[in-house]
């Protein structure tokens, strides 16, 4: 079977790979393109691992089939840091110790910051039920909670 | 919250591998490829207890871009052997049959031929075209009944080991345990209350995010090179060698970063079917499991029936407990019901204990380590029965265990005297905390409830090196699940006296540091932190030896303080200090590369206690638990970083909410697992869950020099029995089957309104 042909774009960069028409997006990110970010934990959209937005919405890509990349753009962890800058999220995982052994991180990150993006304020219980969807058996998931809500209260302050 | 008496240990600097893994450039074990490297895919058994007649590969073998196949032919039969293994034992024999099935399939999912092609797609179109003749045979999942006489046998061989009279005929009950103090039935007959309670839980998974993955590479010369997502690369090096009949020394692993593991990846699945493919496709192959194949066929913790009678006088004092476990091994013996026995009365000192142990195969997945491996199981049961009694004597639940409390000098029932240790103070601290003294929410109810874990120390090496600009590399072995890498160089900069950011943790594989048991038992900030302390005292050692060469006195005349080598007196002679970037500097004049290195067996692990509080309700409709207020206290020794320390206990004490409300393995009639995946297995997310408080008690372990005990895995055993108690004082009904769902839980609540009308 002929492979299909895709333009997008990740993380800013015009991007073209080829594919099965069976494959995932993740599949795509992880073995074709080596944004091995995003990670499968799953693949079945129950842990949020493989999470990244798709023209800002936030998707589990291994629920998008590859080809449904063409011409939309993709955000992954790979882009999240401004140059050697981390993101404020990313800096906040880290200092407050919201990851353990590290593997949820990515999912978590993307769809902190696809929140924030949506709700600047957040309440603890709009963070819990918002990040329901991705899962860590480490942290008992209080740090990363304590860690955006964190994080939004900083980027709220210096938006004034 | 910092330690006085320190300057590094006690402060919650940034981990080392921080930003590698907030970035996605953090490695782990499915992110490893080489070039040329082929998929390989594990053909897996339909049912649950079969005799694999034949196996035809040959139609898999023609096909285009299948490269290797692989059944247990491929692997040499091995001894009746236990060797150990993270916190368990195994048997070589077993574990063959276990990576790959010979005589048998004994569960679904057990391994029965694999393959290696050029891509996962035609990996799967192989695996579609290998022909398996099975004789199904009955197969058995519940332990009482593969308990019983005429249960289907597992294994013609296994006889009960610790039977009395011996065993003469074989059975699915592998083991008999016992543990003896005191005289219990006597001590039963003068008790003033007795408490008598029949529980179960059911099995759980690890539930760790990352699926196991492998990727060996094969030499022609013989050599091999794995690397693996794993909690001990040195435990996969071992079991490889002996499985493939290979010198350790032929074989090298590479850790990569480990996505969870909680005792599940300190056994191989993937790595000896990795390496044989590798050896016989002359590539190198990758191997990852689906989260359904981690379900069904990697090891989860048992489930187990447990039996509790306590007796007590009417002030409290505990005079009596028995306890019976029976406990799922899985496929092949080997459960933790060991520990599950020896931690059941570790909280307490209790005169007078009978406590008795069954190791029972079923045609399950070989359960494998799961975070203080057998305790949560007869804590729940113990903890129930202790919180019954409380209610019974209408005392407080803290100050029963308090009246209670094992105590430095207070011997357990498994015969070991305990040292300093912090059960009381950890009472004490639950007693005095702001979520106890604070009076429970309308609506909810409190639960209370203990644990015990050994914690453990065993083999580590370390190294340290200094760099020619006098920064220091720390060398070890043992995976970072946690945070260890932090913890490790907390230590190590407060030996030396340099500041953290000096000091890079580095963890190597096992041909570039000495041999390292497994990132378990919760050893490594204790064990391999030991290892890491004696190797830079080791270098300071070799810093003062520099010094006193460039001084030209005695090395004995030169002391460490501070980072600087410096003159012990006035008397050895007015000289600058010296810092580790001088001596480094001046390193070719005095006898090259300045390096420690440590290697011991550790021993005298501290011991941990956890007490923790629930506040939740129950809805009397759905029976769904709604947890809104949650404590966890403990012993933690010295806490190193206590962020970390305080993940420890969130995160156990949220695998044991799971485990408590929602998680179990659910058969169907021909013993198929029907829930293996994130959907219908449900683990704990977000919403489901408060803040976890948490109190670090400090209590010193007094045989490590800066008072570490482990602390990773006490945090999972009293919150099943916590949760359990509050339900029970929340709806008046005691849950005795795991998991307390709203399925059961309603069930329980019908079942018992018409008592609870009349009452």
């Amino acid at each position: 079977m002929a492979k299909i042909h895709v333009n997008t774009t990740i993380n800013g960069a015009p991007t073209e790979f080829l594919c099965d028409a069976n494959q995932t997006l993740l599949e795509v990110l992880r073995d074709n393109l080596g944004l091995t970010g995003s990670k499968e934990g799953c693949g079945s959209g129950d842990c949020g691992a493989c999470s990244v937005t798709i023209n800002g919405r936030l998707v589990c890509s291994c629920l998008v089939l590859a080809p449904e990349a063409e011409s939309v753009k993709i955000e992954t962890i790979e882009g999240m840091a401004d140059g050697d800058k981390l993101h404020p999220l990313q800096k906040k995982f880290v200092e407050m110790a919201a990851l353990q052994c590290g593997i949820c991180t990515p999912g978590f990150l993307i769809a902190s910051r696809a929140l924030l993006a949506k709700n600047p304020n957040p309440t603890e219980t709009e963070v819990r039920f918002w990040l329901a969807g991705n899962l860590c058996r480490c942290t008992g998931y209080d740090k990363i909670i304590t860690a955006v809500l964190d994080v939004a209260a900083e980027m709220r302050e210096s938006a004034k | 919250m910092s330690n006085p008496k320190y300057k590094w240990i006690g402060t919650r600097p940034d981990r080392p591998d921080g930003a590698d893994k907030v970035t996605g450039r953090a490695r782990f074990g499915a992110d490893f490829n080489l070039p040329g490297q082929l998929i390989g895919k594990v053909l897996r058994s339909p049912h649950a207890h079969a005799i694999i007649k034949a196996i035809d590969t040959s139609k898999a073998e023609a096909l285009p871009g299948v490269k290797a196949v692989v059944t247990a032919q491929d692997f040499p039969d091995q001894p009746n052997l236990i060797v150990p293994t993270g916190e368990m034992q195994v048997n070589l024999r077993d574990i063959t049959r276990n990576i790959m099935a010979r005589e048998k399939a004994l569960y679904e999912g057990h391994p029965v031929a694999a393959v290696a092609a050029v891509s996962e797609a035609v990996a799967k179109q192989a695996l579609a075209l290998i022909k398996v003749d099975y004789k199904v045979l009955p197969h058995v999942i519940d332990v009482a009944e593969a308990m019983k006489p005429d249960a289907p046998l597992l294994h013609d061989h296994l006889l009960t080991e610790g039977a009395d009279p011996p065993a003469s005929k074989p059975s699915n009950i592998a083991k008999r345990i016992e543990f003896k103090k005191g005289d219990a039935k006597a001590a039963f007959a003068h008790a003033e209350v007795v408490v008598e309670r029949d529980y179960s839980t059911q099995a759980v998974h690890q539930g760790y995010i990352e699926p196991h993955a492998a990727l060996a590479s094969a030499s022609e010369d013989g050599q091999v090179q794995v690397w693996s997502t794993t909690q001990g690369h040195f435990q996969v090096r071992g079991f490889c060698s002996r499985l493939l009949n290979l010198e350790t020394s032929q074989i090298r692993v590479t850790p990569t970063e480990i996505g969870g593991g909680f005792g599940g990846k300190t056994v191989v699945y993937l790595e000896p079917l990795a390496i044989r493919l590798s050896q016989k496709s002359g590539k190198p192959v990758k191997m990852t499991m689906t989260r359904e194949e981690v379900f069904r066929a990697s090891g989860p913790a048992p489930g187990g029936n447990i039996k509790v009678k306590i007796g007590a006088m009417r002030d409290g004092r505990i005079v009596a407990g028995e306890c019976t476990v029976e406990m799922q091994a899985g496929a092949f013996p080997g459960s933790p019901v060991g520990p599950a026995c020896m931690c059941s009365y570790a909280c307490y000192d209790i005169d007078n204990v009978h406590i008795v142990g069954f190791d029972v195969v079923s045609n399950r997945p070989k359960v494998a380590a799961y975070r203080a491996p057998g305790a949560p199981i007869s804590a729940w049961a113990v903890e129930s029965t202790i919180d019954i009694l409380a209610q019974q004597l209408k005392m407080d639940p803290i100050e029963l265990r308090l009246k209670n409390a094992a105590k430095k000098g207070t011997k357990t029932a498994y015969g070991v005297t305990f040292n300093t240790i912090g059960m009381v103070e950890t009472l004490e601290a639950v007693k005095n905390s702001a979520h106890y003294k604070a009076p429970v929410k309308h609506g909810y109810a409190r639960g209370v409830a203990a644990g015990f874990w050994f914690n453990v120390g065993a083999d580590s090496s370390a190294a340290a090196h200094v760099g020619e600009d006098g920064s220091v590399t720390v060398i070890s072995g043992n995976p970072d699940i946690g945070g260890s890498r932090a913890s490790l160089a907390l230590m190590a900069a407060e030996e030396l006296g340099v500041d953290y950011d000096k000091v890079r943790p580095v963890i190597a594989d096992t041909a570039s540091i000495g041999f390292n048991f497994v990132t378990g038992g919760s050893r490594v900030t204790f064990a391999t932190g030991l290892a890491v302390v004696n190797s830079v005292r080791d270098l300071i050692r070799e810093l003062k030896v520099r010094a006193a060469k460039i001084w030209k006195v005695d090395p004995e005349a030169v002391i460490w303080e501070n980072g600087m080598a410096k003159p012990a007196g006035s008397n050895v002679g007015e000289f600058e200090p010296l810092s580790i970037a001088d001596l480094a500097a001046q390193a070719g004049r005095t006898g090259g590369p300045i390096n420690g290195h440590a290697q011991l067996n550790v021993t005298g692990a501290g011991p941990g206690f956890g007490v923790h509080v629930v506040d939740l309700k129950v809805d009397h409709d759905t029976g769904c638990v709604t947890v809104g207020r949650y404590t966890a206290a403990q012993d933690v020794g010295t806490a190193i970083h206590p962020s970390y320390v305080e993940g420890q206990l969130q995160g156990g004490a949220v695998q044991g909410i799971g485990w408590a409300l929602n998680e179990e393995y659910i058969y169907n009639s021909k013993g198929r697992l029907e829930n293996p995946g994130f959907l219908d297995y449900r683990m704990p997310v977000a919403s489901d869950l408060p803040m976890i408080e948490t109190i670090l008690v400090e209590v010193p372990n007094p045989t490590h020099p800066y008072g570490v005990r482990g602390v990773g895995e006490v945090p999972i055993i009293p919150p099943v029995a916590a949760v359990g108690n509050a339900i029970a004082r929340a709806t008046g009904v005691r849950m005795v089957d795991l998991p307390m769902s709203p399925p059961k839980i309603s069930e329980a609540l019908e079942a018992a309104a018409p008592r609870m009308a009349a009452e």
